[in-house]
């Protein structure tokens, strides 16, 4: 099963990217892999590096400005929102019904989620409604939240940090919850304020926690493309064939998204197989890197805290 | 000791009083503003569903029923009508069901494979599974897509669900396997060792000693399936041909390109009734479910 589901998949994607299978000798493909009418080629590999897809660059800058901002959220948003929840609120009850509300984004099923996105942004929404009544002129406002740029880039951010900052979230509250407390008892006695506390004491213990969940969600992101095309898709019912074209006014295809349309609303197949090659080979890259610089045990135990 | 003049107690004293107004500051910056818009958000979906009309979003005008009528009535998408919601709901239940199923059948041999017997390439596959993650969905996305074709799955109706079930299984099952391999962790040699010195078997140890200690993490694991397979998207999206083998979450797309503006009353409700089986078992289990959620991709 999992080499149905993986392994076959995989070997598939790599002969894939070295043809040019699309809509015209998808048949032949399907009927035997060794047809004469794909072609191994490597044309794929020199349009994505060599820029003759005059889209590609664009790709690559959103993915950066996304894989970027999103984790700056995940990872450093994360940290002062895992402090503030775990340690500097006191009450048990308001530190776990903030905590369960930050969890919402990720439990909400993704589609349900890019709904109530859907109407927070619409104009029937609440956030018109909201910045007029801060008193911003309507003609301020932009006519679409999510086809404008570069507020639909902002927004895929935004969406897409409230999903991630959970993740970090978890992993520090634990690792906060773990250190012991006398530690911190021993350094308020001698007259630490708090904020030296969380500054002397739960960021230097968290340097690990910090560096698993900026490795693992680096990883996620790059990959990362459902929550877009649920939010950006549903806004105009777009069918698979129709993707690409959503977001490329939007501005908000990311690279693991781009192969996505490129199979599905182009049937470039094999032009999109190298696409997401690439993730491929920059994800394997990173992990065997991890994997150097964590040790494999320690990838084990995200929430270890060393004291 | 040294003595502290009053002056400079009441000089500690405020600075004591402003530290802590700073800090609530920063929890209220940090953790409580940025909430709203997700609160607003469910707040709107439980009140728009309600009610004919809402002013200022979430302040909900007179209680219908109305827009829950997709329970019992015909209603339409693009050109397809469907007599009532619970064909597209069925299909959704039997992916769900389907995942949830399957990978708990074959996770939990895994996890207990994986977490007590000692076979060559262990350690291999444990670092495969998590390798694993380096691997974008997309690319399984598009190869699946060419293997459905060549086994002649795809665009086939139930058929096509069936094979969504085993994508989506097999997809979830290292991570399945690794988190109830945790679950496996927790329970002490000992117990199996006295069974064993005890004449039993490997299997029965497993399924009268082992299975009834790890029930709970079990449970877990096959709500957290189910769950994923209710709310799977991207793969029926994808591969599903035809407008009655959607599921819901497929519906729920469509129906908001087609009924924003329009009629936010249904699909708030649509969405609700969606959301139903999520809230409940996250509310009962959600000890367990966070500790998966949190896991969610290693443990």
């Amino acid at each position: 099963m999992i080499a149905f589901a993986w392994v076959g998949p995989l070997f598939l994607t790599v002969y894939l990217g070295f043809t040019d299978l699309q809509l015209k000798n998808f048949i032949a493909f399907i009927k035997d892999f060794f047809t004469p009418e794909v072609h191994l080629t490597l044309k794929n590999f020199e349009k994505i590096f060599f820029a003759e897809d005059p889209y590609i660059s664009e790709v690559a800058k959103i993915t950066v400005m996304y894989v970027g901002s999103v984790l700056a959220i995940n990872a450093f948003f994360a940290l002062i929102l895992s402090i503030a929840i775990a340690y500097f609120v006191k009450n048990e009850l308001l530190s776990m019904f903030l905590r369960v509300s930050w969890l919402l984004p990720r439990i909400t099923p993704g589609i349900i989620y890019a709904l109530m996105w859907n109407w927070f942004v619409s104009p029937d929404g609440m956030f018109d409604t909201l910045l007029k009544l801060a008193g911003i002129p309507e003609q301020w406002l932009p006519s679409n939240w999510l086809l404008d740029k570069p507020y639909s880039q902002i927004l895929m951010i935004i969406v897409n940090g409230y999903i991630g900052a959970s993740f970090g979230m978890i992993v520090y509250t634990a690792a906060i919850k773990s250190i012991p407390p006398d530690l911190i008892n021993a350094a308020l006695v001698d007259g630490a304020s708090e904020f030296q506390v969380a500054k002397n004491i739960i960021i230097p213990l968290l340097k690990w926690p910090i560096m698993f969940v900026t490795a693992w969600q680096t990883l996620s992101l790059m990959a990362s493309y459902d929550v877009i095309l649920m939010v950006w898709g549903a806004a105009q019912g777009a069918s698979p064939s129709e993707v690409l074209g959503v977001t490329k006014v939007a501005g908000v295809t990311v690279w693991a998204l781009y192969a996505y349309s490129q199979a599905f609303s182009q049937y470039q197949y094999g032009y999109a197989a190298a696409i997401s090659l690439v993730l491929v080979v920059i994800g394997l890259v990173l992990i065997v890197f991890y994997f150097k610089i964590f040790g494999f045990r320690r990838l084990m135990e995200p929430s270890r805290v060393e004291v | 000791m040294a003595r502290v003049s009053q002056e400079e107690l009441v000089k500690r004293r405020r600075r004591a009083l402003i530290r802590t107004i700073i800090k609530y500051i920063i929890v209220i910056v940090v953790a409580v503003i940025p909430l709203i818009p997700i609160w607003l958000m469910f707040l709107w979906l439980i009140a728009q569903s309600f009610s004919s009309r809402v002013t200022f979003g979430i302040i909900p005008q007179g209680f219908t029923l109305e827009n829950w009528k997709f329970l019992w009535s015909p209603f339409k998408m693009g050109l397809k009508e469907y007599p009532n919601i619970w064909p597209i709901t069925l299909n959704t239940l039997f992916l769900a069901l389907g995942v949830a199923g399957l990978e708990v059948l074959i996770s939990s041999m895994a996890g207990y494979a994986l977490s007590r017997m000692n076979f060559p390439g262990r350690i291999g596959l444990m670092q495969f599974i998590i390798a694993l993650h380096a691997f974008p969905s997309v690319i399984l996305l598009i190869a699946l897509f060419i293997i459905l074709n060549k086994i002649g799955l795809y665009g086939k109706g139930y058929m096509t669900l069936v094979g969504i079930i085993l994508i989506k299984a097999g997809l979830e099952i290292p991570m399945a396997s690794w988190i109830i391999k945790g679950f496996f962790d927790a329970i002490p040699w000992d117990l199996e060792w006295a069974a064993l010195v005890d004449g039993c078997t490997r299997w029965k140890v497993w399924r009268s000693v082992i299975l009834p200690l790890v029930l709970p993490g079990i449970g877990a694991i096959s709500i957290f399936a189910f769950l994923s397979g209710w709310a799977e998207f991207l793969l029926v999206y994808t591969y599903v041909v035809g407008e009655e083998y959607y599921t819901l979450p497929v519906l729920i797309y469509y129906l908001i390109g087609e009924l924003k503006f329009v009629n936010w009353g249904m699909l708030a409700a649509v969405g609700l009734f969606f959301t139903i089986p999520t809230l409940i078992f996250f509310s009962t289990t959600q000890k367990l479910l966070l500790r998966i959620y949190v896991g969610g991709v290693k443990r």
